[in-house]
């Protein structure tokens, strides 16, 4: 099941730490309860979305990866 | 509730200043407040006139090393410089040189990036820390 994003990040082709960084910055310009969408073909990302999931409070609604990109589904707290 | 991450910076090769550009960059898309203090040759890499430069890399980087750090130039990674900028545009990064390294320098106020949010000795530097972790690269 798919969500519809509210906001999308292309981070494909970015390495560590910005596909993060990227996501951080389009957080900010959410409210509370809105989907953003990231793309990214940094193997390193899957863990480093989860950490950032855990540590920021920002659900990590799904994850899923297409030949060699990944899509994060984060939803702000 | 966050902890600061303080960053004392003393290597200005291209190669390490990265690193600590991206320990700043992750820390603040974490929300984490980021101390950077810089001496010696961070600092020098932080001038005006040098910010620009190309400051090699650390020895032990070798030829291979160095074709490695060209490769991800080349794929579109950004300078330390644009990363650490990214970074305060995200969050709160706070980047102090060491008054000390700017006489050992011979540097001025104006002869620095505008990255540089001022001048401070080691003592504001570790009252600003906390009890934040310092991590010296």
């Amino acid at each position: 099941m798919t969500q519809a994003a509210d906001a999308t990040v292309d981070a494909r082709g970015l390495n560590c730490p910005m596909p993060i960084v990227k996501t951080a910055q389009a957080v900010k310009g959410l409210t509370s309860g809105q989907i953003l969408e990231v793309l990214a073909t940094d193997p390193g990302s899957v863990k480093d979305f989860a950490a950032w999931s855990k540590s920021t409070g920002n659900e990590l609604v799904e994850q899923t990866v297409d030949g060699g990109v990944y899509r994060f589904v984060m939803r702000k707290k | 509730m966050d902890e600061t991450i303080n960053l004392v910076l003393f290597s200005g090769t291209d190669d390490k200043l990265q690193a600590a550009a991206v320990m700043t960059a992750g820390a603040a898309a974490l929300g984490k407040p980021v101390n950077v203090f810089l001496q010696y040759w961070a600092l020098r890499s932080f001038s005006k006139a040098e910010i620009n430069a190309d400051h090699g890399l650390a020895a032990e980087a070798g030829e291979s090393g160095r074709a490695s750090v060209d490769a991800l130039a080349k794929a579109g990674q950004a300078s330390w410089a644009e990363t650490f900028r990214q970074a305060k545009e995200l969050g709160e990064v706070d980047i102090q040189a060491c008054s000390l390294s700017m006489d050992v320098l011979g540097l001025e106020d104006e002869d620095l990036d505008p990255l540089v949010d001022g001048v401070e000795g080691v003592t504001a530097f570790y009252l600003n820390a906390g009890d934040g972790r310092i991590i010296f690269i």
